[in-house]
């Protein structure tokens, strides 16, 4: 029997702190950017967003190589809780990425911006991801499906993120940078903060969820052993993995 | 790159404010959304177990009294 509640309370508190320690570092720390000014501050959330949010994606692929590899289905529920956080997180980035750009550029969305659009289709590829699975009623094709489709949108993540490196960017900053960037120290360190911080909460929610997942299916298999199956209600169709 | 940023002045503080504040008000309401929906399935799967407490007393009182009623017949 898997336990993912082990630790939950450390992983929770460490995300706490951190988050804590990123905010205040954001605004009492962290200097005005000479460009943009104040606005610039809602980098220190964006990115970590986007960055953790895709890596998420990419996690959710391995997952699901761990489940097409052994057939075990706790690997199929793995990678779809972590594809179901990075993508209320890539919402979060999407959200926030929105607002900058409105308050800098004047439009909450640019069309010929290629860094924004292929993080919008690798979004919305994910998103499609969820009623694949509703669409297969059995269990165990809906799992082998929904891994297939994993591996290969999650592969599509880093190919993609090199695609936009490599075109030449319109106006969307870059601050990270293969060379080192062009963070100066004290914004480079609240910004390493800040995606620590957003890295432990992916990792603690992922936790909890599978948890609350995994309590939910422990109590069905008990009211099975314990009163027959007659006693259990039936699920009916779901995206999620049972 | 350069040019645009430089037709496209930082915004001052009291113009900058509202957009710092909704981007951090947004990444922290998707928090509290997500942990809410999360607190009434944990709500529900407590339900189930209470359920389920119940049932299996109701099946253990029946199966004492049906014992009882057993202990009671006269035999042979």
């Amino acid at each position: 029997m898997t336990t993912y509640g082990r630790g939950l309370r450390g992983l929770a508190l460490a995300t706490v702190a951190t988050i804590t320690a990123a905010l205040a570092l954001v605004f009492f720390y962290a200097p005005l950017d000479a460009d943009q000014g104040f606005i610039q501050k809602i980098f220190y959330i964006h990115v970590p967003l986007a960055i953790v949010s895709l890596c998420g994606f990419v996690l959710g692929a391995l997952l699901a190589i761990g489940h097409l590899r052994t057939g075990d289905r706790r690997w199929d529920m793995r990678s779809y809780v972590a594809i179901h956080m990075a993508l209320i997180f890539s919402i979060g980035g999407l959200i926030t990425g929105s607002i900058w750009a409105k308050a800098s550029w004047g439009h909450w969305w640019v069309w010929n911006e290629p860094t924004l659009v292929s993080y919008l289709i690798v979004v919305l590829m994910f998103a499609t991801y969820q009623p694949l699975r509703f669409s297969i009623e059995d269990p165990e094709r809906q799992a082998r499906y929904a891994s297939v489709f994993a591996i290969v949108a999650g592969a599509f993540v880093p190919l993609n993120f090199i695609a936009v490196r490599l075109a030449q960017g319109f106006v969307h900053p870059r601050v990270l940078t293969l060379a080192g960037g062009h963070l100066p120290g004290s914004m480079r360190v609240t910004f390493l903060v800040s995606l620590a911080g957003v890295a432990l909460l992916f990792a603690t929610l992922w936790k909890y969820e599978m948890t609350a997942k995994n309590a939910r299916m422990q109590t069905r298999a008990l009211r099975r052993m314990l009163l027959g199956e007659d006693a259990v209600r039936p699920i009916g169709r779901s995206a999620a993995p049972l | 790159m350069t040019l645009i940023l430089a037709a496209a002045p930082a915004l001052p503080l009291h113009a900058a404010g509202k957009y710092v504040a909704g981007a951090y008000i947004v990444f922290v309401a998707i928090i509290l959304v997500y942990v809410a929906i999360m607190a009434t399935r944990l709500a529900r799967n407590e339900r189930d177990i209470a359920e389920l407490m119940r049932d299996l007393k109701a099946r253990d009182q029946a199966g004492a009294g049906s014992a009882a009623t057993r202990e009671r017949e006269p035999v042979g």
